[in-house]
């Protein structure tokens, strides 16, 4: 790819980081990283546990604060935004917690609402109550409406979590570790609907894991971060056959 | 001798260090709360105020406490009037006993051991939910679903704190006199009419507005502190535990802190 049609190809980025940095007092957990993320594609973020993969994600959204660097989500670049100017952004922005954080004081069908209510104004009870409905059996759960979320297992809450992220319409996806914790029946069923919520609501996503199996069902693109930055980019292929004692242990590792 | 001195000096030196570094963290927290107290006050009054999650908590502060304040209200005036009795009876005043019961409950004990059960209650309750949110990052999904936190869950806990604790003064304050009638007919043959006129006759503005008004610093002070340790607990589940535990602690001191204020305030204007 030449110069000119790479500076035109990452025009096009929903996601644009450039030499972000972050530390933790004397702990470097980002350092120098750059990364961009196109329209509809799923980028899966690979890493050993404390690399700052989901450090990298808060950033992204205006959880934690940048040291140094830029990161542009549709031209604005997060680290200069106001707190206003930052929710605006955040309406287009899904992030799905590894924990799910569905809030426990409320139903499943107030949790959907609570996001809804508060950013799809337009919508009347009852547009919400269907486009509720309407996500909660995308994700095959339109039976759980009134269950609080004590009540539902794991795989179930972070069904509801994805159900309670999208139904706001987000065109970016933010995943932070989506199958860790479940079996592999489940993780399977999460991971196809990653798939699905990129076909179907055209969203971009950075999937955070470090579940190989997750990652070859989803991933578009494949990110590796080693100490801080980006250590190998590329498709599944890339990786798999790579010579890289690193990756190689990485992908032997399942 | 060369190296006493250089054990010695190392040892200021650390000694500076350590003294540097705790007053850093002093200088952090205080920032961290001026900042928070900010943010409150700023949410306070935007037209983004969220109504029914404030009416809610006041429904779970006010009308939950009810039961406890209850018990606690009525037990205080009886076990002040039968404390009491002997030493009234000793001066030969003992038809003045309701009259000081009223004046002590409405003046002192009702406001002080109720924000006191409160802060245990109400405080603890806020630092812990709050807590378990920030732990199980319910906080960070409400921040990313362009929700401002503090406007949901600090604003409308802080506010509902402020105007329920004095009305839950007012109900102890009542329950008391009523406990206080019964402790006077324990032993003695008082009809409630004369009891009510024996309480109140003696009451005069002075002994009720500054009492109440403090109420109010008391709700504030209770709503603050558990929301502050709450919201800045740790990441892991003891920090839940720790949260609670501090915000009982602290608003319990800062209550009897307040307390001791408002009396020498209303002192300087009635001496």
């Amino acid at each position: 790819m030449s110069a000119k049609t790479k500076q035109e190809h990452n025009a096009n980025a929903v996601i644009a980081i450039e030499h972000l940095s972050k530390a933790f007092g004397s702990l470097k957990v980002l350092n120098d990283l750059s990364l961009n993320l196109f329209p509809e594609e799923n980028l899966v973020v690979l890493g050993k546990s404390g690399s700052g993969k989901s450090v990298l994600i808060k950033l992204i959204v205006g959880l934690l604060k940048a040291d140094k660097g830029s990161i542009k989500v549709f031209d604005q670049d997060v680290t200069t935004l106001k707190r206003d100017e930052l929710d605006v952004l955040r309406q287009k922005i899904g992030f799905l917690f590894q924990s799910a954080a569905l809030y426990d004081s409320m139903s499943v069908r107030q949790n959907m609402a609570f996001p809804l209510e508060r950013i799809r104004k337009d919508l009347d009870e009852k547009q919400r109550t269907e486009k509720i409905m309407e996500v909660l059996e995308s994700v095959g759960l339109a039976d759980a409406v009134d269950k609080m979320p004590s009540e539902l297992s794991g795989g179930m809450r972070k069904r509801i979590g994805l159900a309670r992220t999208i139904v706001v319409d987000p065109i970016i996806m933010l995943y932070d570790e989506p199958t860790t914790g479940l079996d592999p029946s489940t993780s399977d069923e999460i991971s196809q609907l990653i798939l699905d919520v990129q076909k179907k609501y055209k969203t971009a996503s950075i999937i955070i894991t470090h579940d190989i199996a997750c990652a070859r069902i989803v991933a578009n693109r494949l990110l590796m971060i080693q100490d801080g930055t980006v250590y190998k980019e590329g498709i599944l292929k890339d990786f798999e056959t790579s010579d890289d004692k690193i990756i190689q242990s990485f992908f032997k590792s399942i | 001798m060369q190296e006493r001195v250089n054990k010695k000096l190392s040892s200021i030196g650390d000694k500076i260090l350590h003294w540097r570094d705790s007053v850093n963290d002093g200088l952090l927290n205080t920032g961290q709360v001026v900042l928070f107290l900010g943010n409150i006050f700023r949410e306070s009054f935007t037209r983004h105020f969220e109504f029914r999650e404030f009416l809610y908590q006041c429904y779970k502060i006010g009308y939950k406490s009810l039961p406890l304040i209850s018990l606690t209200g009525a037990i205080m005036g009886l076990v002040l009037t039968i404390q009491s009795r002997p030493v009234m009876i000793e001066f030969g005043a003992v038809s003045m006993l309701p009259g000081m019961v009223s004046v002590s409950l409405i003046r002192e004990m009702g406001p002080v051991i109720t924000a006191l059960i409160c802060a245990g209650k109400v405080g603890s309750g806020i630092g812990a939910e709050l807590g378990s949110m920030r732990v199980t990052e319910q906080i960070d999904a409400m921040e990313v679903s362009s929700v401002n936190p503090i406007r949901f869950l600090v604003v409308t806990r802080v506010w509902a704190a402020t105007l329920m604790i004095p009305l839950l003064v007012l109900y102890a304050d009542a329950m008391g006199i009523l406990g206080s009638w019964a402790g006077t007919n324990i032993k003695g043959d008082v009809s409630f009419t004369l009891f009510c006129a024996q309480a109140f006759g003696i009451l005069e503005f002075i002994d009720f507005v500054p009492a109440l008004i403090k109420t109010f610093f008391f709700g504030a002070v209770i709503g603050l502190v558990g929301c502050y340790k709450g919201y800045h607990a740790g990441r892991g589940t003891e920090s839940v535990g720790l949260a609670a535990n501090s915000a009982v602690v602290v608003a319990s001191l800062l209550v009897i802190v307040v307390d001791m204020i408002a009396v020498q305030i209303t002192d300087m204007f009635t001496t």
